[in-house]
């Protein structure tokens, strides 16, 4: 117990300031210096997102099977997690009004006491938010460990689970897990309550006048090359290779076009229902604001705090003790992938629902429009991109779920990533390497989205 | 077209009461504006009466119907009053042609002519109408939401403060659109504005609300001439405040003995002039003297701040020809009568008179 503790401790915390130290750095490179082609960089970035952490591991483990130690655990999860500071990093930069640094300079500031005095006390919210989120993430990360052979509190739990069903062990644990969880998200709570200071209300009107680099721009670009290098080109350069050799061997093409469509199906029933749920909670956040109201969003985050292991988990007991007869049936683990992901949908229909102010429901009111015919030809139309996009994360997220899904998917229901699991813990890398590329190819458009649409940040 | 009637509404938010027994009578075909500070309920009696809101007690008729108040309610849809936001509200969804047509039955939706018609009404090129409201400049957006409000023909329309977000140049072109556009279809209209140059030269009478009650309903002539106390005289426009000695019916005051508008008894009290009343000549023996201490240069006229024998300051609005120097010494003529008000500390006439006298009121310093 003391080791797991130890172990999964100082991998939240090693791979919490390795993020930070790159995801800055990189936003600061990207959005504030005349460093070539910012815009390809700034998608190379972000684009590792679309890699989920355990083929990132896979990758990187089936290369150089050495990595199973602390460094390499490091290495894989920080690889796999930094964009998610390099984002909040990217938009926090982009809100600062550059007046506070011509100001500065106009006071005497080098660059890096204006990066030091001026800048980094505005990018603390935004780098401690997304330090949170990481740490939540590595906290609940089952595959990528697992994978790695790295025990932390989640892949006990897993290990437990297998060894003895449902047993004490496992449930102890999980406690323990959720306690770790809790404490990160009542840090985040407050986070966001102080939040607005680091936002700035209109934005950069004007564009900012970029720092040279100079000489430095050879060093600053091998980095950012090293950087994607690492997070992106190994990972799918390794992919590649798999999936040239695995063509070569055993391979059932009917087989993956099976998983692809039972994933799909899930993904898209999941995103459905979840969407359905988010509406009326995000709608009532925004139009109804009260203590209830903001009760019931606020309940719907502890899905994304607490791991999905535990929610499976806790899923399995339930449906075993009270309702045997859905014990591993699909509405089981479609309620699991509700659980986690309703707070990406609740997000994104909440901000839809900001951008829809009840004038647009007064003035089609005053022209004569009833209430169904306001929803219909109003409301509906304006919420629709919102809802489209909650939809899609929790689609995308659906697509690439290890960990709920392997506990909690019907016997004979294989997804993309169960698949995925199943042949690469066999070490059969080469059939493992369709279903990751399939998963990344899936994973690549909301990837875009979200390096296009910065402003909005994550919103896991 | 009807008029409304506003009959003793009151609404309170939580304790804080909003608007206090307000009257008002819009008659049928005319503009009434809503003037007031922000803060001062007017945007709440609009959507009183568009219906967005309940009043506490209280009716609103439209057309001789009660439309709210009286334990009924006619919701906002059934009302037929089109209602133009303060920036414009178009939307987002939907082009031009579409925003202007929504309140139309929906066989006439997809007609073109008519909306080319209404949009030739509030002097708009048919052009547009296949643009996105974000593709047009904010007046034009305005005059969208004008014409989509009267497309349903409503019995009233409401405009929120429609040009407040215009900058000065786009605001008057826009303004004389959105009253040609309402006299051409003899819309009846409520306006509601802060901005009292605006109130004046749009409506046919004005509303002036304060802290929730309307302190006076006149045509916009009577209201710059005779603001029923000094709080309106000023809120209406610059002013100049005098204390005078009132004497066999003429006022006795540093810039002279005035003619009074109208009666009062003998005694302290305070009269109003405008800036403009202020003539400035060479300094004579006969004339009451002034310095001038500021010179603001506007082109067409100029505010000259002027330092009387008393230190008081006041303003004259001039011609922009012949203006004194700063420093220079001037005689000072008034044209007009002054209007009387009760002195500073005065106890106010039980009858109509003025209630906030208590108000110290800043020499001529904007």
């Amino acid at each position: 117990m003391a080791e797991l503790l130890w172990n999964t401790v100082r991998l939240v915390a090693g791979t919490v300031v390795v993020c930070a130290v790159l995801g800055v750095g990189a936003a600061w490179l990207v959005e504030r210096t005349a460093i070539p082609g910012r815009r390809v960089w700034h998608v190379l970035l972000v684009a590792p997102l679309a890699v989920p952490a355990f083929v990132n591991s896979y990758a990187w483990i089936s290369l150089l099977p050495g990595l199973d130690t602390y460094g390499g655990a490091l290495l894989v999860v920080s690889l796999s997690y930094f964009p998610f500071v390099y984002l909040p990093a990217v938009a926090a930069f982009r809100g600062l009004d550059p007046a506070l640094e011509e100001t500065a300079r106009g006071l005497g500031l080098s660059n890096w006491a204006v990066f030091r005095r001026v800048q980094l006390p505005q990018l603390r919210v935004a780098v401690l938010g997304g330090s949170l989120l990481i740490a939540l993430h590595v906290l609940a990360e089952f595959g990528a460990l697992a994978m790695l052979r790295y025990p932390t509190f989640t892949t006990a739990i897993y290990d437990q689970y297998r060894a003895t069903f449902n047993g004490p062990g496992a449930t102890a644990l999980a406690g323990v897990l959720v306690l770790l969880c809790l404490v990160l998200l009542v840090a985040e709570l407050r986070l966001r309550g102080r939040r607005g200071y680091a936002r700035a209300g209109a934005g950069a009107a004007r564009p900012v006048r970029p720092v040279r680099l100079g000489a430095l721009t050879g060093p600053a670009l091998l980095a950012l090359s090293g950087l994607v290098g690492l997070a992106l080109a190994v990972p799918l350069g390794s992919l590649g290779t798999w999936l040239v050799r695995g063509a070569s061997t055993a391979f059932d093409v009917a087989d993956l076009v099976t998983t692809t469509g039972s994933t799909l199906g899930l993904a898209a029933a999941a995103a459905a229902i979840t969407t359905a749920m988010a509406l009326p909670t995000g709608w009532l956040a925004v139009r109804r604001r009260g203590p209830v109201a903001t009760l019931l969003e606020r309940s719907t985050y502890l899905g994304s705090a607490v791991p999905g292991i535990v929610i499976a988990l806790a899923l399995v007991t339930v449906s075993i003790r009270a309702t045997p007869w859905l014990y591993q049936t699909v509405p089981v683990l479609l309620a699991a992938y509700a659980i986690l992901f309703l707070p990406r949908a609740i997000v994104t229909v909440r901000a839809a629902v900001e951008q829809s102010p009840r004038l647009y429901d007064d003035v089609a009111a005053s022209l004569g429009a009833s209430a169904p015919d306001r929803l219909r030809r109003v409301t509906l139309p304006l919420l629709a991109p919102g809802i489209g996009a909650g939809a899609a994360l929790v689609f995308l997220a659906v697509v690439t779920e290890l960990t709920a899904t392997l506990l909690l998917a019907p016997t004979g229901t294989t997804t993309l990533a169960s698949a995925f699991w199943s042949a690469s813990s066999a070490l059969e890398y080469g059939a493992a390497a369709p279903y990751a590329v399939v998963m990344v190819l899936l994973s690549a458009p909301a990837t875009v989205l979200l390096s296009r649409d910065v402003q909005r940040g994550l919103t896991t | 077209m009807s008029a409304l009637t506003v009959l003793d509404v009151t609404r309170s938010y939580g304790r804080t009461p909003v608007l206090t027994g307000i009257d008002l009578h819009v008659p049928a075909g005319t503009t009434t504006a809503l003037l007031g500070p922000s803060g001062c309920g007017k945007t709440t009696l609009l959507r009183i009466i568009a219906g967005f809101d309940d009043p506490d007690t209280g009716t609103v008729e439209l057309g001789g119907r009660v439309v709210a108040g009286d334990g009924r309610g006619v919701p906002a849809h059934r009302r037929g009053i089109g209602f133009v936001p303060q920036e414009g509200g178009l939307f987002p969804h939907l082009s031009v042609a579409a925003n202007v047509a929504f309140g139309l039955p929906r066989r006439q939706r997809r007609d073109r002519g008519r909306v080319a018609e209404l949009l030739a009404l509030v002097g708009l090129d048919a052009a547009l109408a296949d643009r996105s409201p974000h593709q047009l400049s904010g007046g034009q957006q305005q005059r969208v939401a004008l014409a989509r409000a009267l497309a349903p023909a409503p019995s009233l329309v409401l405009l929120d403060e429609p040009f407040s977000s215009l900058d000065a140049s786009l605001r008057e072109e826009t303004r004389r659109a959105v009253v040609e556009a309402l006299a051409a279809t003899g819309a009846t209209a409520v306006l509601v504005t802060h901005d009292q140059a605006e109130a004046l030269s749009t409506a046919a009478q004005v509303a002036v609300l304060r802290g929730g009650r309307l302190v006076q309903l006149a045509d916009p002539r009577t209201l710059y001439r005779s603001p029923r106390d000094l709080d309106v005289a000023t809120f209406v426009g610059e002013a100049v405040v005098l204390a005078a000695e009132v004497r066999a019916g003429r006022a006795h005051t540093e810039v002279g003995v005035l003619e009074l508008e109208r009666g009062t008894a003998d005694g302290p009290v305070r009269v109003l002039l405008r800036p403009e009343q202020l003539r400035l000549t060479d300094p004579a023996p006969e004339l009451p003297v002034a310095r001038v201490r500021t010179v603001d240069f506007f082109g067409h006229d100029a505010r000259v701040g002027l330092e009387l024998a008393s230190g008081r300051a006041v303003s004259a609005r001039l011609e922009g020809r012949d203006l004194p120097e700063v420093g220079d010494a001037v005689g000072i003529a008034v044209r007009g009568g002054a209007l009387p008000f009760p002195a500073e500390g005065a106890v106010p006439a039980p009858d109509g008179a003025p209630e906030d006298l208590d108000v110290t009121w800043t020499p001529a310093a904007h």
